[in-house]
């Protein structure tokens, strides 16, 4: 593993995402990405008697179909790297459990999808570990319980407020097997311009997608061309436009690549008219990533994608005190080799 | 004709109500807390009363009459008891609404689930 | 390593923006509220609202000759049971996403606030959940109310007035 310019790993030994599974709800299900979901709930309970275990379930799920179609069992695999939206990230604690493996929870709010893949790709490549489950999960009911308001209040959103993702994703990191590789990583550093609205997270989080973007590019030398897509986690159609300006502000030419977004590729806004401004969540990035742009990928459609997790990383305590929003925005690069 | 007047003004109560959450940016919550102090205060002026008898539902239904009813039940106590009634009154004409919303709500919740 | 793409522009390790030249630009996309499209809704969802009640409250007086003061409370915690009873079924929350303050303001915001923290919180159980929760929203509307009322009346008995209003 070699460090590039300030903040980028590379990845010499070719780790690569040898199983993947997604789990999601039902809105998640009624989108445009639905068929490149490996399961699709109807229902928010899941069959279970808090919201809290359902979002559990969601994980717990798509960790055991990410071994399956690793062809791996419990017992082959190393470490676990998940984290969560919950206090003390219990959704991935939970699930550690059921799996019974090593396990490594971190808090990265909605970045959480490629800051445990850049860290499973470390472990994998650096040999301390065959084979990394990295994976995380969002549900919509416990984030609006725990940051927001209980699920039946009737408060009026504003036209920029998102819409939880319900659903988890997880991908197997080995060096042997097949896979699109992991190339790179660029870890992400707070970025804080002001913002306190937590109903505004595209605002908040866009310096941070901008300056991870701007970073990669600085230290690996690269352009955008390179890359067939690039990809923000959950910046929604507030963000998206904000991060473009900045970028466009410190001239990144991203116009040479499709520059979308997660929280805008897995509604459909006309139609889903909940989702105000778009998706969000630890889910958002992680069942669009594992799901829908790496069959594209396996089909050919991509070679080289670019994600970058972006999450807000406030309590609901943070706010209600007055303060801004701190975020964060992780990069992974995926290649598919040949 | 009360009738009339019940929408309109129970409406426009609603309309500043509106105003204060997307003009002033505030919570429902500061939004709710303001209007009733604002009732309150429209109460020791002697305005709400007058509004009550005129528009009736218009008036007694927005959060608004729940700061009439304490300050109505804090003078009426006053008067009767002097300056402790103040104290002492204050919930007397609000009870059957808290009293009414908490048997509710907890009923509602031994049986039923949240629907998210 | 020499800090330049492959362009040859030099690039900063950080954002050239300060706060409030950021937060001008974050303005510029953040979606306007639709605050008149939001005030007639509520107008007229909010003057139903309370045509029922005022409905309700006639229906008490006809019915078990009440006068418009004693009605006043039956009236109220019929209200708050059709709030408790709309939070229950899940439509409550979709019917205020649209009317905002039309149903927030009326009694039956008051009634949903409290009815959906204790559905909410009944998965921490009946004491520490529906119990130390049910109050979370509509906590501060009655503390507000409460202090206002004893400002006020503490107002009016050094000013001498009694009990009798302005």
């Amino acid at each position: 593993m070699k460090r590039l310019g300030r903040q980028t790993w590379e990845y010499d030994h070719h780790p690569r995402i040898i199983g993947r599974a997604t789990v999601v709800g039902p809105d998640e299900g009624k989108g445009p990405l639905s068929s490149d979901f490996d399961y699709i709930y109807d229902n928010l309970e899941i069959g279970e008697k808090t919201w809290e275990k359902a979002e559990r379930k969601l994980l717990e799920q798509a960790s055991q179909l990410a071994l399956v179609n690793a062809n791996l069992t419990k017992e082959e695999l190393h470490y676990f790297v998940g984290g969560d939206l919950m206090n003390q990230i219990i959704s991935s604690s939970f699930s550690a459990r059921q799996l019974g493996v090593p396990y490594l929870g971190v808090f990265g709010a909605c970045s959480t999808s490629m800051e445990t893949l850049a860290l499973a790709s470390m472990i994998v490549d650096s040999g301390a570990g065959d084979y990394v489950l990295a994976g995380t999960v969002s549900h919509n009911c416990t984030v609006e319980k725990q940051f927001r308001y209980p699920t039946e209040y009737g408060s009026q959103k504003p036209p920029y407020a998102q819409y939880t993702v319900t659903g988890s994703g997880c991908g197997v990191v080995s060096r042997t097997g097949e896979g699109p590789v992991i190339t790179k990583a660029t870890i992400g550093r707070i970025m804080d311009l002001g913002i306190k609205d937590p109903f505004n997270m595209g605002a908040a989080m866009a310096p941070a997608a901008a300056d991870t973007i701007i970073s990669h590019f600085r230290d690996t030398g690269l352009e955008p061309g390179y890359y067939d897509l690039i990809v923000t986690g959950d910046l929604a159609s507030v963000g998206l436009p904000i991060t473009k300006e900045l970028l466009h502000k410190e001239g990144i030419p991203m116009e040479q690549t499709v520059f979308n977004d997660c929280g805008l590729m897995i509604y459909d806004r006309e139609k889903q008219t909940q989702v105000v401004a778009g998706g969000s969540g630890c889910g958002c990035s992680a069942t669009v990533t594992y799901g829908h742009i790496l069959n594209r990928m396996q089909k050919g459609d991509l070679k080289r994608v670019l994600v970058v997790a972006t999450g807000a990383l406030l309590s609901p305590l943070s706010y209600q005190q007055g303060e801004s929003i701190p975020c964060i925005a992780h990069a992974v690069a995926i290649e598919q080799e040949g | 004709m009360q009738f009339l007047w019940a929408f309109i003004v129970g409406g426009l109560i609603c309309v500043i109500g509106q105003l204060l959450m997307d003009g002033a940016k505030l919570t429902p919550a500061h939004t709710m807390s303001t209007l009733v102090v604002a009732g309150a205060v429209a109460d020791a002026l002697g305005i709400y009363d007058p509004l009550v008898k005129f528009a009736g539902a218009g008036a007694t239904v927005p959060i608004t009459s729940f700061g009439n009813s304490l300050v109505h039940g804090a003078l009426t106590e006053l008067e009767k008891e002097g300056w402790i009634g103040v104290i002492t009154g204050i919930f007397d004409l609000t009870a059957a609404g808290i009293s009414s919303a908490i048997i509710f709500s907890f009923l509602a919740a031994l049986v039923v689930r949240p629907k998210g | 390593m020499a800090e330049q793409s492959a362009t040859g522009k030099k690039k900063t390790s950080s954002l050239s923006m300060d706060e409030k030249e950021y937060k001008k630009v974050a303005k510029k996309y953040e979606p306007p509220r639709p605050i008149l499209k939001n005030c007639i809704k509520a107008f007229f969802v909010g003057g139903t609202v309370c045509l029922i009640g005022q409905a309700i409250q006639e229906a008490f007086m006809a019915g078990l000759d009440m006068t418009s003061k004693e009605a006043a409370s039956p009236t109220v915690a019929v209200m708050i049971l059709i709030s408790v009873i709309l939070t229950c079924l899940g439509v409550y929350d979709k019917i205020a996403q649209w009317a905002g303050a039309g149903t927030g303001v009326p009694v039956t915001g008051f009634a949903n606030s409290m009815c959906s923290a204790a559905l909410e919180h009944r998965a921490e159980g009946l004491v520490l959940g529906v119990g130390a929760n049910m109050f979370k929203l509509a906590g501060s509307v009655i503390v507000f109310g409460v202090v206002a009322a004893f400002i006020i009346g503490i107002v009016y008995a050094f000013l001498g007035f009694g009990g009798g209003h302005l």
